[in-house]
């Protein structure tokens, strides 16, 4: 994989704020024609699945369709950003959703409850054909990735206010952390829908890997900010103190607060007055 | 398998407090005369503004969410969705 992918193809402050507070990042069909079009034969063929946390290398060797995909630059400065160099290859799976297919995935989050607040995994979607709203695009609810709940635990969740039924041009790619909970809509159509899924896994700490030089944007602020209109008054403050901390973690900076929420809660003054 | 023809219809509300006026922020459907197949996904807007909207409409609420205070060590998490209502139309 391509070692640096240049300092203009990394994700922004504000983009990665934005990754932080919706638990996902859309880029609209930033893998040109030439590879979308040869993107479903390879996948009607397969995708050998590698070693479970193999290097890119090892999976994706040059000259493979898929390593031309995350070797894309937008694609590869959007993968350094979130996850930095050199990360393994959890897992990757092409999705297919039958035309008529009379089924929809639960709601659920991949693989077990994770409860890592300093590191994350990012899985990488692509979607080669345009996918429109009755062909059943990936259902995702924005801000849920850092809730603890485990796998299928949420499949009694049909619909939520704001959720994401995902409608694209051909050649869209979305990043979505590892928690955020997701799945895939039945598909009314009489199109058969293709998804292909790699899962990354960090092998450096996740701090200040994109382009910082608009950390200080007001507009960073109003991303960590997004309020959904999912959440409940009381749990949305407590989404507040988790982004935050977050946030801590990815800029190093212990003292960065959203609010005051996290400030006054772990206000705990040591020092001792003199007694007179 | 019943040989009643009384079905049940079930509706789960999601409340953004524990009120049952409070603003639906989520919901889902099972429906026992299998007329209609309700899926993950499929609709962006509630059938209801609030919990009372759906007693109105003639839903019997039979069930909620107890209020349970977070466990010690876990205040600042978030899990699943508190503030759920559970009704039924018998049809």
């Amino acid at each position: 994989m391509t070692d640096h992918p240049g300092e203009k193809h990394l994700l922004t402050s504000v983009q990665m704020a934005h990754f932080v507070s919706h638990g996902a990042l859309r880029m609209d069909g930033v893998v040109p024609d030439s590879l979308n079009e040869r993107a479903i034969a390879v996948f009607d063929a397969g995708v050998p699945r590698g070693r479970d946390g193999a290097a890119v290398d090892e999976v994706f060797p040059v000259g493979s369709f898929v390593r031309e995909l995350i070797d894309l630059p937008e694609v590869a400065g959007a993968i350094y950003s979130l996850v930095g160099p050199s990360p393994l290859i959890d897992h990757h799976a092409v999705h297919i959703r039958r035309a008529r297919n009379g089924e929809a995935q639960p709601l659920h989050a991949d693989a077990i409850i994770d409860t890592r607040d300093d590191a994350f995994d990012v899985q990488l979607m692509y979607y080669p054909q345009d996918v429109t709203l009755d062909m059943g695009g990936t259902l995702s609810v924005p801000g849920s990735h850092l809730r603890r709940t485990n796998e299928t635990d949420t499949g009694r969740y049909q619909n939520l206010r704001g959720q994401t039924r995902l409608v694209c041009p051909a050649g869209t790619v979305q990043f979505l952390h590892h928690g955020i909970w997701h799945g895939g809509r039945r598909n009314d159509s009489d199109i058969t829908r293709y998804m292909f899924k790699i899962r990354f896994n960090p092998t450096v700490r996740q701090r200040l890997l994109w382009n910082t030089e608009d950390l200080n944007d007001p507009a960073v602020l109003e991303e960590l900010r997004t309020h959904f209109p999912w959440y409940e008054n009381a749990s949305g403050r407590i989404e507040y103190v988790n982004r935050t901390r977050l946030w801590r973690a990815l800029t190093g900076d212990p003292a960065f607060d959203l609010d005051y929420w996290t400030t006054r809660v772990d206000n705990r003054p040591q020092r001792v007055l003199p007694t007179v | 398998m019943t040989t009643s023809a009384t079905r049940q219809q079930v509706l789960v509300l999601y409340l953004s407090t524990s009120a049952l006026d409070a603003k639906v922020i989520g919901w889902s459907r099972y429906d026992g005369t299998g007329q209609t197949d309700p899926a993950a996904g499929d609709s962006d807007e509630p059938p209801y503004e609030t919990g009372v909207e759906a007693l109105l409409d003639g839903w019997r609420l039979f069930q909620v969410s107890p209020l349970i205070p977070p466990y010690p060590g876990t205040e600042y998490e978030t899990s699943f969705l508190k503030h759920e209502f559970l009704f039924e139309k018998l049809v």
